[in-house]
């Protein structure tokens, strides 16, 4: 530990770096960062940075709102972007409380903590999730979205600002560590997909939140407006953060059945566990009152609580994997926008998947037919159920939920809970153009 | 870099002097488990040894540090001319020999050599292997001129395999030896950072280090294919 921090001090001289950029993340899932210089850096690292929890989302309590933000010197990178001569650098920060344990309102604490439970049981959680967003000409809500490559008449030109984007975004994710595999969409006009390579849950979550803010601040630079909102146009596919998952047991891929080729009895457990829990993390994995518009039937992301080999309106899909490479067995939970938080998100689906193993529950039938072509009747006959049509009932079902409580910590299961049904409230009291449209007319 | 090993203790006179004015830091050791007891965390940098006066025992040293998981390299055998013979058997022994009385410049530009066929650099702080540079001093490193920006533990994956090149490695020998015991992430852990790693040394360099298909990883080309 002490030779990382060395290295870091060493480099930070070495590389002339001007800012430490510290980072962390509150629960909402917005990066909060604050900014060291490099004589304050032993200090950082010997002690903690002090601060006031207070004007935190989900830190604040009012009697000891202060609180440590202890660098962790693993997760030093220098930043390839910015102005050239102004050198900086981040890291990810542990949140403490003054006496030193850590802050239960800190999400990169409660991924740990679950983490750490799956390490009890053997297991290292590997993930790979596709990050799908938009640019847009402009970020400025009370204007109508222009996205970069509808047909307009400057199509051309625009079509060369995205693609030009999309290579200095990639080359920029490389120079910070973060490999991808890339693919981009035809589907929703100016939308773009970006899959990220799997690494150990912790550090994927750090590199989701690396990752939205580079997309972000790449569009800025050339005067474009990145978003990672999971519904932005009515009537186009949302953006989703399809997540891969697997469990590792040292080098062995645990979700492989060497005798089958297939899923592993441990891998058809996680797959229940997920199922039977689904609509209790549903809060956690699609957050915001604009999240369930992209859930709505008719378009390609799920609705319905069911698993597949080969149906992509399946929540849960089981990806067809080449015989001879048992590392990549995996699955992919299709629910997850990327407006989560990823720390909570790879914490309760950790969770879910791991109650299904250690109950050693059931895996119902595979999906088969085309779920939106059954009548609801048939649906309930078939036992299927449905994912929550909007925020409120996603929280009526995490109140519910043990699971969700303890994977979350009470200070953070509370607090979320308050403040989403404050954000449902809110948006319920408006008065949408939409209900205008339809109803002023005839009423 | 770590000290030489250098065999008997105490070191003789006409050696010592040679080491110093070519800058190479060493330990005397007195035997074989001598060796083991004074061997640096990261192991020794190389070995010097003496066999021109007890011929066996020194022999009985060489075995030592070339019977392991991680042959010692280099090491450099000092005889007399008349036992030049003995080396004919013992050809794994070592990776070069001087005839003494030791001629300081010969056994200074010989182990320079050896360190370069080891990828290891002419300069003691400095791992080079191509256009890669370490600067085992300030943690830098850097390819074609262009630094390059590394985690600490890309670092020293990076430098592990940059003083072994052409030789393959589990990712658990890797684990043990790069992260030590207390590691995170799993054996996956060593594919993540080899990923990284090649996605920072660019395309052009990727290939430095290469996948042996369910093996492992190594370093620059293989000591086999030229």
């Amino acid at each position: 530990m002490m030779r990382q921090q060395e290295y870091v001090l060493r480099t930070v001289e070495e590389r002339a770096v001007r800012l430490i950029r510290l980072w962390f993340t509150d629960v909402n899932g917005q990066l909060k960062s604050f900014a060291i210089t490099p004589a304050e850096l032993e200090t950082a690292f010997s002690e903690g940075m002090h601060f006031d929890g207070s004007s935190i989302d989900g830190f604040s309590r009012v009697q000891e709102s202060d609180v440590l933000a202890r660098p962790d010197a693993a997760t030093f990178e220098l930043i390839p972007f910015g102005p050239e001569d102004n050198h900086a650098a981040r890291m990810f920060c542990d949140i403490e409380t003054l006496d030193g344990t850590p802050f239960a309102g800190d999400p990169r604490y409660v991924l740990k903590r679950n983490l750490q439970r799956a390490r009890q049981l053997g297991f290292t959680f590997m993930v790979a999730p596709e990050m799908e967003f938009f640019y847009f000409a402009n970020g400025d809500p009370t204007q109508p979205l222009q996205p970069l490559d509808s047909g307009s008449y400057f199509d051309l030109t625009l079509a060369d600002v995205a693609s030009d984007l999309r290579r200095r975004t990639i080359s920029m994710l490389e120079a910070m560590g973060i490999p991808v595999e890339y693919s981009f969409h035809e589907d929703s006009p100016s939308q773009h997909e970006i899959d990220l390579r799997y690494t150990d849950a912790l550090e994927m979550a750090d590199t989701v939140m690396t990752f939205r803010l580079l997309v972000r601040e790449i569009a800025l630079e050339r005067g474009v407006y990145a978003t990672f909102m999971p519904k932005p146009l009515a009537g186009v596919q949302g953006s989703g953060m399809h997540t891969h998952m697997s469990l590792f047991q040292g080098d062995t891929n645990v979700f492989h059945d060497p005798a089958s080729g297939g899923l592993s009895a441990q891998g058809r457990q996680f797959i229940a566990g997920l199922l039977r829990h689904a609509r209790e993390i549903s809060a956690v994995t699609n957050q915001l009152v604009n999240s369930y518009k992209r859930l709505a039937p008719g378009s390609e992301a799920p609705t319905y609580v069911t698993w597949a080999h080969n149906n992509r309106s399946a929540l849960i899909r089981v990806p067809v994997t080449k015989k001879d490479k048992p590392s990549s067995t995996r699955i992919e939970y299709r629910a997850p926008d990327p407006a989560c938080n990823p720390y909570l998100a790879f914490s309760v689906i950790l969770a879910a998947g791991l109650k299904g193993i250690t109950e050693g529950y059931e895996l119902p039938d595979e999906a088969a037919a085309n779920l939106f072509e059954l009548s609801p009747g048939e649906r309930a006959k078939a036992g299927i159920a449905e994912l929550p049509v909007n925020l409120s009932e996603a929280l009526d079902e995490m109140e519910r939920s043990e699971l969700v409580v303890e994977a979350l910590g009470d200070h953070i299961f509370e607090w979320f809970l308050r403040n989403k049904r404050a954000e449902f409230a809110e948006y319920r009291a408006q008065v949408t153009p939409y209900e205008l449209a339809r109803y002023l007319p005839g009423w | 870099m770590e000290p030489l090993l250098v065999y008997p203790f105490p070191v003789a006179a006409d050696l010592s002097q040679a080491l110093d004015r070519a800058g190479y830091a060493y330990v005397g050791v007195t035997d074989e488990v001598d060796a083991e007891r004074k061997e640096p965390e990261d192991g020794w940098g190389g070995a010097i040894i003496m066999a021109d006066r007890s011929p066996d025992d020194a022999y009985k040293v060489a075995v030592s540090l070339r019977k392991r998981d991680y042959p010692l390299e280099p090491l450099v055998m000092v005889l007399r001319s008349e036992q030049l013979g003995t080396l004919e058997l013992n050809r794994d022994l070592f990776d070069d020999f001087v005839v003494s009385p030791l001629n300081h410049r010969e056994l200074e530009v010989r182990l320079k050599h050896q360190y370069w066929r080891l990828g290891r650099g002419t300069r003691p702080e400095l791992v080079e292997y191509g256009d890669l540079v370490l600067n085992l001093e300030t943690y830098q490193a850097a390819i074609a001129k262009r630094p390059l920006d590394l985690t600490y533990m890309e670092y020293e994956l990076l430098k592990f395999l940059a003083q072994h090149p052409g030789k393959v490695f589990t990712r658990e020998a890797l684990l043990n030896r790069v992260w030590g015991y207390e590691y995170y992430g799993g054996a996956r852990t060593v594919d993540v950072h080899v990923r990284r790693l090649r996605a920072k040394l660019g395309e052009e360099y990727a290939n430095l280090i290469q996948t042996v298909r369910s093996v492992g990883y190594r370093f620059g080309q293989s000591r086999w294919s030229g």
